[in-house]
């Protein structure tokens, strides 16, 4: 395998790794919270169909985007209710709301495009094209002949849209939420004791919502960018367990931002290697089946639940209604 | 103190739930473009109108009664196991190398092999998250899900690189042999004189279902085992206090709930496609999910809902071919179920506690 074909695959694992970090970040102060969400496939879901709905209507990706945020962020509301306010099973919200998704995107793409659930193809300005860093070479035969360096700065760095920037970026913005903000500390102690919150006079409730909204819009993004940028228009089911599989990231960096990125790049590349299953045989001579690369995100987190390779804590009250001491 | 007398809460409450449930869907028809007026009646002579809507209708109902009583029993030791898709797929590879494998002279010998391979390859999937959560603390729902995952990977490698006949093209098992097929409905009413549709799917494995839903009444309401898996759903520490053990009955009731799910592949790979194919689970693991809440997690419960459930499938495949409505209604219907009986079940029960509590004072 040639320089240029690593970096290749490293580009797509960028490609591929990013809808699951920003899903992954969404779990991730969710969760810090104490507020479980398996429901991060179906924000994702709709998110993507509105996003890809509204830019084919209005043939503006940003009100797309717009669209899509606003999408998940009903669904979030919808699990916040549940969850919060009439202290429900926030796993079974979960469950509802990724049925939720995965039914009305296709009954309402049918409803509004008559293309057997699915949205007409995005062009032009109804997408995120590749951005392109400045200096960076463009043409694939240019690419080819240009030096290492460069190859890595036109291949892997360049060429993304707007949103894997903007998701990269995400990382460090939700380090610093979390750890160096007050409402940071706030929401890390509602997930961990939230009757200690409440005595300290402040609303467990309010933080809640606001982690569970957060949870919505980073979702938003995420779908937005599938339908949008990754591909071009929304097809039935396109989320494709994406959202499972940032949960098991999450598991994977036991609720730490930085760890996220690592265990989203890791499972990314995965994905990517699966769809270049020719490679693993030229590198090491075998065979790799592609269904192992495809359960091996889900068989590695399992291995990481099981506490055989370091032990993953969850927040401690994650999954408990609050109720207030009367 | 219970707020609100026992019908209230066994009836009452689920109910109200599912009239939610259809008045939303009903207006999810409604902003298509469509009666829902219109749409009731044709899911109603399309599910119930024919013998051969019954007997698809029961058929969906068989998987359901089997994926719901799975994740009832499992509810009872407040375990929630979300794996039932992963659970009966790997039942149907048990199904499926039982029948494939075995010389069976009759079908009802084939039966009982294919319901011990189906049990066994359900409650061994269950058995690893059923493990790691009595043993290691991993949390049952995540390493579910996990496992559904992974059921659907190997499977998809099982059928493509190992069990696929030579030279064919699609991932499925050869057909199993002739003697391996299952009596429908309409061969056991037709012994009664009662004449039923010959093509629809229903067949024998609907008696095993309802045999299923006394055997799981039997356990969990009238055995020794039954009550210290509720006695551990009710309260963890009460139970240990008392010498149950948290590890045996979680290791249990997780092997009975992956037992059952994986019973469902009787009915879909034996009785009807009689091959393994992709993929031939279809969902019945999720719709359990909304079949054991709505029916109360008991099996009384659990089978009408299934039967609910069975109704809104076929009902809602006729939709598809009659009018612009996809079958994708049927899992906002069933999104809605599990919504409302679920996770927003205290937002019925708040206002009911408060008038039943009013009526009460004023009594």
């Amino acid at each position: 395998m040639d320089f240029l074909t690593l970096i290749q695959v490293l580009d797509s694992t960028i490609r591929l790794a990013l809808p699951l970090l920003l899903a992954c970040l969404a779990g991730l102060f969710s969760e810090r919270a104490g507020i479980f969400d398996i429901g991060l496939e179906g924000k994702m879901l709709f998110a993507a169909f509105f996003s890809a709905a509204v830019a084919a209507m209005t043939g503006s990706v940003w009100l797309g985007l717009l669209a899509g945020i606003a999408a998940s962020m009903v669904l979030s509301g919808i699990h916040g209710l549940a969850s919060i306010t009439f202290r429900g099973n926030q796993l079974i919200s979960g469950v509802a709301i990724n049925f939720l998704a995965a039914g009305l995107t296709v009954l309402i793409a049918q409803d509004w495009f008559q293309q057997g659930g699915r949205t007409p193809s995005l062009m032009g300005a109804g997408r995120f094209n590749p951005v392109t860093l400045p200096g960076a070479l463009t043409k694939t035969v240019e690419i080819k002949e240009a030096s290492a360096p460069m190859q890595l700065y036109s291949e892997l760095l360049s060429g993304h849209s707007i949103l894997v920037y903007l998701g990269l970026l995400c990382v460090p913005l939700t380090w610093w939420v979390l750890f160096r903000t007050r409402f940071g500390l706030r929401l890390r102690a509602v997930g961990e004791n939230p009757a200690a919150v409440d005595t300290a006079g402040i609303s467990v409730v309010r933080l809640r919502f606001a982690a569970v909204a957060i949870c919505g819009l980073l979702c938003g993004i995420a779908g937005a960018y599938l339908s949008t940028a990754l591909q071009a228009g929304f097809v039935k089911d396109m989320s494709a367990g994406r959202g499972f599989i940032a949960l098991a990231a999450l598991i994977f960096a036991k609720w730490r931002p930085w760890h996220a990125l690592y265990a989203c790049l890791l499972f990314g590349f995965l994905q990517a290697l699966a769809l270049r299953p020719d490679l693993i045989t030229n590198l090491t001579g075998m065979t790799v089946q592609v269904q192992l690369l495809d359960a091996l995100p889900y068989i590695l987190t399992v291995v990481i639940l099981a506490g055989f390779v370091g032990k993953a804590i969850p927040p401690r009250a994650g999954g408990e209604p609050y109720v207030k001491e009367r | 103190m219970d707020v609100m007398p026992k019908w209230a809460e066994v009836v009452l409450v689920p109910l109200i739930s599912l009239l939610l449930a259809a008045i939303l869907s009903a207006l999810v028809i409604l902003a298509i473009g469509e009666n829902p007026w219109e749409a009731l009646k044709l899911m109603v002579s399309g599910a119930l109108g024919s013998t051969y809507g019954w007997g698809y209708t029961l058929y969906y109902a068989t998987n359901f009664i089997f994926t719901g009583l799975a994740v009832a029993v499992a509810f009872h030791a407040r375990l929630f196991n979300i794996g039932g898709e992963g659970q009966a797929a790997l039942g149907g590879l048990g199904v499926g190398l039982v029948c494939l494998y075995i010389p069976w002279p009759h079908w009802s010998l084939a039966l009982l092999g294919a319901t011990l391979g189906a049990a066994l390859f359900g409650a061994a999937w269950a058995a690893i998250p059923a493990y790691l959560q009595a043993k290691r603390g991993s949390h049952i729902v995540i390493t579910t899900i996990m496992f559904n995952f992974i059921a659907a990977a190997l499977l998809n490698y099982v059928l493509v690189n190992l069990l696929r006949p030579v030279g064919a093209m699609d991932p499925a098992t050869a057909r199993f042999a002739e003697s391996t097929h299952l009596p429908n409905l309409a061969d056991i009413l037709g012994t009664f004189g009662i004449p039923f549709s010959k093509a629809a799917p229903a067949n024998v494995t609907f008696f095993v279902a309802i045999a299923a839903c006394i055997a799981v009444w039997m356990l969990i309401w009238r055995t020794r085992l039954g009550y210290e898996i509720r006695s551990y759903g009710h309260s963890e520490p009460a139970a240990k206090y008392a010498g149950i053990s948290p590890v045996k009955i979680t290791m249990v009731a997780m092997l009975i709930s992956g037992g059952l799910a994986g019973l469902m592949a009787i009915n879909n790979v034996m009785g009807e496609a009689e091959r393994l194919i992709l993929n031939s689970v279809e969902g019945a693991g999720f719709i359990g999910i909304a079949v054991a809440l709505m029916g109360r997690s008991h099996p009384f419960g659990v089978f009408l809902a299934a039967i609910l459930f069975g109704f809104l499938y076929q009902g809602g495949a006729e939709l598809a071919l009659w009018t612009s409505i996809p079958r994708e209604l049927i899992v906002v219907i069933q999104a809605l179920v599990i919504l409302f009986t679920g996770a927003l079940d205290n937002m019925v029960r708040m206002p009911l506690e408060r008038i039943f509590l009013a009526a009460r004072k004023r009594g």
